[in-house]
């Protein structure tokens, strides 16, 4: 039976993008996996990895997902209970922190420690949303999930960042990788099971679909 | 350190490529896919579909070139054109692009905008402000691809814009649209320069030089440029070499 990796749908992300993304690792590596887009808790439950994309807001996006009935306790049980892989992308992966600080300050999962700070604009002709393709230097360049970017060509250690928020981890020891905008600014953040990318791996071309590869094979 | 964007820009019309050169290597040189791969070869840092179908009912042939797009092409993706609805928008990010490229609605009505940016997130709304100039450090927008004057001051509307929520400015000189002449280099800074959100130049380029002016004079953070890549004047590693070569640091 092929196992499944669930991909979070509660109404504040581009899923089909990552979708298809994951849809063409999966058909080229040749594993046994099947995509749910899933909107419920129950399916949740049933998954092998989970993937919790996330676009706009913080407050927009912990919103709705608390609307999903039971939909956060079920994810705290995948995760955080049995260790099921977990990745989250761009606010995907700022909900991890304790709170964001857009609009106000919310509480987040608070699974890895932290909080979502604005980017800070350090010249005058910086531009807030920090958009494009920048390159990743890494901190752990040891970890599972940097292998491909390690040995990768300079053109395949960029990936594609749109975002005006930005992760402070508590602890460094959770900086996978960070990438330069004005200042620092994590880009893969890791504890145990969980993984978290500021950068989007789906539109990423090679490099993404290279570390989406490295997801799928993960054993944490 | 952030890098300067190039994205070739496609003109779609139900659901086929309009004009431009039969590329050898193509299975099929009018399917919109087969091109933006291509571009996805040559290293393109997202790409832009301007849908220009002219019927209503011709308008669903461009969902599907974007749902077949998403699945072969994994880069940023912009469809712009008869974008009036929230609905529009949704469907085209269900089908698989990123960004929406919003003109005449946002005239008519500019509320539009911010119903827009906070429904789908400013990320995905990018706002094209085709302008001409009238006078000295003053321009004016256009619709309907710069054949009606709207009245508003570009420079005014951007600000609004910006405030509104857009993500992303589409610049397009309608006095240099065609004419590969270059960009309006002072529309392109006056806006740059006012707003914080970033700034995608476009409209007259005729060679690779006029790229490099785009960013270091026009201060964009991206330029589009759609005939020099689609006749096959130039590709866009070429046009990345000549831009590292002018010290413009580009993902190569």
């Amino acid at each position: 039976m092929s196992k499944t990796i669930a991909i979070i749908d509660y109404g504040s992300g581009n899923i089909r993008s990552a979708a298809k993304a994951f849809e063409h690792v999966i058909a080229l590596e040749n594993l046994s996996y099947e995509i749910v887009i899933e909107n419920s808790a129950s399916g949740v439950l049933k998954a092998d990895k989970i993937v919790l994309p996330g676009q706009g807001a913080f407050a927009d996006c912990i919103h709705n997902l608390n609307d999903v009935p039971d939909m956060i306790s079920a994810l705290q049980r995948k995760v955080l209970e049995d260790k099921t892989p977990f990745l989250g992308i761009c606010v995907g992966m700022q909900l991890l922190a304790d709170q964001g600080k857009e609009h106000g300050t919310h509480q987040g999962l608070g699974w890895i420690g932290g909080e979502v700070i604005p980017l800070q604009k350090t010249t005058n002709d910086m531009k807030i949303p920090h958009m494009g393709w920048n390159d990743l230097v890494l901190d752990q360049p040891e970890h599972f999930l940097l292998r491909s970017i390690k040995s990768a060509s300079d053109l395949e250690k960029h990936f594609y960042f749109v975002h005006s928020f930005m992760f402070d981890c508590k602890d460094k020891g959770h900086l996978l990788a960070h990438t330069h905008y004005g200042q620092n600014v994590a880009a893969m953040i890791a504890k145990e099971n969980i993984i978290g990318t500021q950068f989007h791996p789906e539109k990423s071309q090679n490099a993404g679909l290279n570390l989406i590869k490295d997801f799928m094979h993960w054993m944490p | 350190m952030l890098k300067t964007r190039i994205i070739p820009c496609l003109d779609v019309a139900n659901g086929r490529v309009v004009k431009g050169v039969n590329f050898l290597d193509l299975i099929d040189a009018g399917d919109p896919v087969e091109q933006a791969k291509l571009y996805q070869d040559q290293g393109a840092d997202e790409i832009c579909f301007l849908d220009i179908t002219a019927t209503h009912e011709g308008r669903d042939t461009i969902l599907d070139v974007v749902e077949r797009t998403a699945s072969e092409v994994f880069m940023p993706l912009t469809v712009g054109g008869g974008v009036k609805h929230i609905s529009d928008i949704r469907k085209l990010l269900n089908a698989g692009a990123d960004k929406v490229s919003i003109n005449s609605a946002a005239i008519f009505n500019p509320d539009f905008i911010k119903e827009a940016s906070d429904k789908c997130g400013s990320q995905c709304i990018v706002v094209a402000i085709d302008a001409r100039k009238i006078a000295d450090n003053k321009w004016e927008i256009y619709t309907h691809g710069g054949r009606k004057k709207t009245g508003i001051d570009a420079l005014e509307w951007a600000q609004k814009m910006a405030d509104y929520g857009a993500g992303e400015f589409l610049v397009t000189s309608m006095d240099r649209d065609g004419t590969k002449n270059g960009f309006d280099l002072d529309l392109t800074r006056s806006i740059s320069d006012l707003v914080d959100i970033p700034i995608i130049a476009s409209g007259g380029v005729g060679n690779l030089q006029h790229l490099v002016e785009g960013i270091d004079q026009g201060r964009a953070s991206a330029v589009l440029a759609a005939s020099i890549f689609h006749f096959g004047e130039y590709t866009i590693e070429q046009a990345k070499n000549v831009l590292q070569q002018n010290n413009i640091a580009v993902r190569i």
